[in-house]
């Protein structure tokens, strides 16, 4: 299947090359799943009319938002952001140990670090929703299932960056603090990681928008927080109520982004 | 009473051949400069003398003490007495510079960090690391960040550091390599001054020839992993000394049996 294409002389190249049998292949792949994949959602005519029917029903029923229990609302948007901010400190702090045994230049030996990754990749590989589902039926339903949920998302992130970092940082000064006499915990704690503390800052930062943001979802498994108001409003078919969740959770997502933004300039 | 002795030394990455049998000793109080072109083994040479690099056969010993069987505390307590001054300073770039100079202490008591660390360690500590900084005439930038200083500054705070650790024995691997001339030759004086007040011995490898002249009291040239030289500096003439940077200086030169594949080869060799 390939195209055969003579250059004219030794030196010009041709003007058309046939790709390599691997990337036919994967081009063939990808055309042959997205057809299956795009019949087997059964799109016709008549469900997008009937969808866009059930839209119009449901924004009709949604507006004006039903604004009566804001207190309701208020309590479970709070809990939600005690869950992120409990959840996400305790998930950095305990990110640093990960990472440094993580860390090739850290690591006390290669088979700890090798069990320390792959704890970490797991922690980031199961999504938190999972996580929290996990967690309701270890400690019930309730924001503590929410809290384990977002440390081990935080860990898996933040962990993996931070050592990024902690192995980036050029050795001469722990050399240096080595070859007067230091101890090994000394010289990581003194030389290596100051010099991570810019970066893991700004990776703390983002992993804090990061918690909110899934810390919202996890209600909708039990695990605490406003998502519980939410899949209840759902449930009974009760859009407005729905629309005032949905709407303050925009409010307070965006607000804690811009404050993020603010302390990251302030901060790099 | 010999300060450092090495005997019959041998090191080896992979299958290049870097230390080829050196022996050397140095006199307590001497002030040795170690000269080389670059790629002749000097750098591993220095790191093999405080233990950051392994030899394969031979013996360093430091004050009597052996480096080369030393472990864990053995070698750190070794270390405590060798103060090392490097090429690129290594100083703790995002910290102030009287946390660096506090840095130096880290080795000498248990507890390490805790001991040392600006808002934790005891008054006498800090005073002490205020006299170091005074002695480098940096006292003045103690608050300063240490990436906010030019190199020679760096350099001189880097050897408050070492002064802070005390040590007997000094080693230098190209202390000014990365400095101007003018900033080189105010960072040698201060080295040299601080040594002879404490009466340290010290190694100092340099590639400048006039720098050697000037200070050193002995000259130890090393040329393809081998020392070739070894005078003192009174009775050094220029002829040897520019011997050490002709011919086959490198200990990786194909000469030496260890071809750089493709160097001087044509373009034929390529893998098909």
């Amino acid at each position: 299947m390939s195209v055969e294409h003579k250059p004219l002389s030794a030196s010009t190249p041709a003007r058309f090359t046939s790709p390599s049998w691997f990337a036919w292949f994967v081009i063939l792949a990808f055309v042959f799943l997205f057809a299956q994949g795009f019949s087997s959602a059964e799109i016709s005519w008549d469900r997008l009319v009937k969808g866009a029917r059930n839209l119009t029903t449901f924004i009709g029923q949604a507006i004006p938002p039903d604004w009566s229990n804001m207190d309701v609302i208020a309590n479970a948007m709070l809990e939600t952001l005690y869950m992120a901010i409990v959840g996400v400190a305790l998930g950095i702090i305990l990110s640093v140990p990960f990472a440094l045994l993580a860390s090739s230049n850290t690591s006390p030996h290669p088979i700890v670090r090798a069990v320390t990754r792959f704890l970490i990749a797991t922690m980031r590989t199961i999504p938190d929703l999972i996580w929290a589902l996990i967690f309701v039926v270890a400690v019930g339903l309730g924001p503590l299932a929410g809290i384990l949920a977002i440390i081990l998302d935080t860990i898996g992130f933040a962990a993996r960056f931070f050592s990024e970092r902690i192995e980036e940082v050029r050795p001469g000064p722990a050399n240096a603090l080595t070859a007067s006499g230091a101890g090994r915990v000394s010289v990581i704690m003194g030389a290596i990681l100051p010099e991570t503390l810019a970066s893991m800052s700004a990776t703390s930062l983002y992993s804090v928008e990061k918690a909110i943001r899934s810390a919202v979802t996890l209600g909708l498994v039990g695990a605490g927080g406003i998502g519980v108001e939410l899949s209840t409003a759902m449930r009974l078919f009760q859009f407005d109520k729905a629309l005032a969740i949905i709407l303050v959770i925009l409010v307070v997502v965006i607000g804690f982004e811009q404050l993020s933004s603010v302390i990251r300039k302030r901060v790099i | 009473m010999s300060s450092i002795k090495i005997s019959g030394l041998n090191k080896y990455y992979g299958a290049l051949h870097v230390l080829r049998s050196l022996d050397l000793t140095i006199g307590a109080g001497e002030g040795v400069v170690l000269l080389g072109a670059n790629g002749c083994g000097k750098s591993t040479l220095m790191k093999c003398l405080n233990g950051l690099e392994r030899p394969q056969s031979g013996t360093i010993s430091i004050d009597d003490k052996d480096v080369t069987s030393a472990k864990g505390k053995q070698l750190r307590s070794i270390r405590r007495d060798v103060g090392v001054v490097f090429q690129q300073f290594n100083l703790v770039e995002n910290l102030s510079v009287f946390q660096n100079v506090l840095y130096g202490a880290m080795g000498q008591r248990p507890g390490g960090l805790l001991t040392v660390w600006n808002s934790l360690a005891p008054n006498t500590t800090r005073e002490k690391a205020m006299h170091c900084l005074e002695r480098v005439r940096m006292a003045d930038k103690a608050g300063y960040r240490c990436r906010d200083l030019s190199g020679g500054q760096q350099q001189r705070v880097a050897i408050a550091r070492m002064l802070m650790q005390n040590p007997k024995v000094i080693l230098a691997d190209e202390p000014v390599a990365s400095l101007d001339p003018k900033a080189g030759r105010e960072v040698m004086d201060l080295l040299w001054e601080v040594v002879t007040e404490h009466k340290m011995t010290v190694f100092c490898s340099l590639h400048q020839l006039d720098l050697a002249k000037n200070y050193a009291d002995r000259i130890v040239g090393m040329k393809a992993g081998r020392i070739v030289l070894d005078t003192q500096q009174v009775n050094a003439d220029n002829e040897s000394l520019a011997e050490l940077y002709q011919g086959d200086t490198r200990v990786d030169s194909a000469s030496n049996g260890y071809g750089l594949p493709g160097v001087g080869t044509g373009m034929q060799e390529e893998p098909a």
